[in-house]
């Protein structure tokens, strides 16, 4: 019905941290004087920049889906189910835990490729090839 | 259907980024996250019908099938299709800018 509008949402809040921690990093790090205090290692907002991209991606494709079923309307009030009292109470129903579920497993998920990125980080990467050097 | 094709197609893209550099640089990893967080949404879907239907889930009707089926592929295509204008407008190895001065 219309439980994309969660993740959506849980995306536009963390693309707002993403960008203001950016900046902040950016600035710590040329306060620091040069990028090289931990040059290997990633930023943590380049990490929240996965969890937006699954999040803006999961929800953009889901939409589509909306669109192919005649639930989303280029008219107000955009979504077919919105118009009706009883039928708006059952989207966001399902918008509270469709949607909930769904940002929440994508966070976890998330959360997961943190915790595995910052064990690798920690360990020594293999020889680089050359083609890899290139990239 | 629609979950099955677009998860498979998050493991092919998860491959192709993994094991080609050049992928990497023209950015398949936003295309890779974007399949990844489809299928994860469609797995809570798919898990909620699964609670309200039961074994039913797993029995749909032939038409339905073959409707989420063309679904899957068309949010595939939708994805392929938005992960190669981007590549046109970044132009990261400056293939279409080489082609635009030839032209001059």
């Amino acid at each position: 019905m219309a439980c994309f509008i969660a993740p959506a949402a849980e995306a536009v809040v963390t693309t707002v941290i993403t960008k203001r921690l950016e900046k902040k990093e950016k600035a710590a790090e040329a306060a620091a004087g040069s990028e090289n205090t931990e040059a290997k290692r990633l930023r943590f907002s380049d990490k929240l920049k996965w969890l937006n991209r699954m999040l803006w991606g999961g929800s953009a494709l889901l939409a589509f889906e909306h669109i192919w079923h005649g639930e989303i309307v280029p008219w107000f009030p955009f979504l077919t189910r919105a118009a009706d009292a009883s039928d708006r109470a059952e989207m966001l129903t399902e918008i509270a835990t469709n949607g909930i579920a769904m940002s929440l497993l994508i966070t976890l998920v998330w959360g997961i490729m943190v915790a595995v990125t910052g064990r690798l980080e920690k360990s020594p990467a293999p020889e680089e090839t050359e083609e890899e050097a290139l990239s | 259907m629609t979950l099955l094709i677009t998860l498979l197609s998050a493991i092919a893209v998860t491959l192709v980024w993994y094991l080609n550099g050049k992928a990497r640089r023209l950015g398949i990893g936003t295309l890779c996250l974007a399949f990844w967080g489809a299928s994860l949404m469609w797995l809570v879907d798919a898990v909620a019908e699964y609670i309200r239907e039961g074994e039913n889930y797993f029995k749909p009707a032939g038409a339905d099938m073959l409707n989420d089926a063309f679904l899957g592929l068309a949010v595939v295509a939708l994805g392929l299709a938005a992960w190669v204008i981007s590549v046109i407008v970044r132009d990261p190895d400056g293939v279409v800018r080489r082609r635009l001065k030839r032209h001059e």
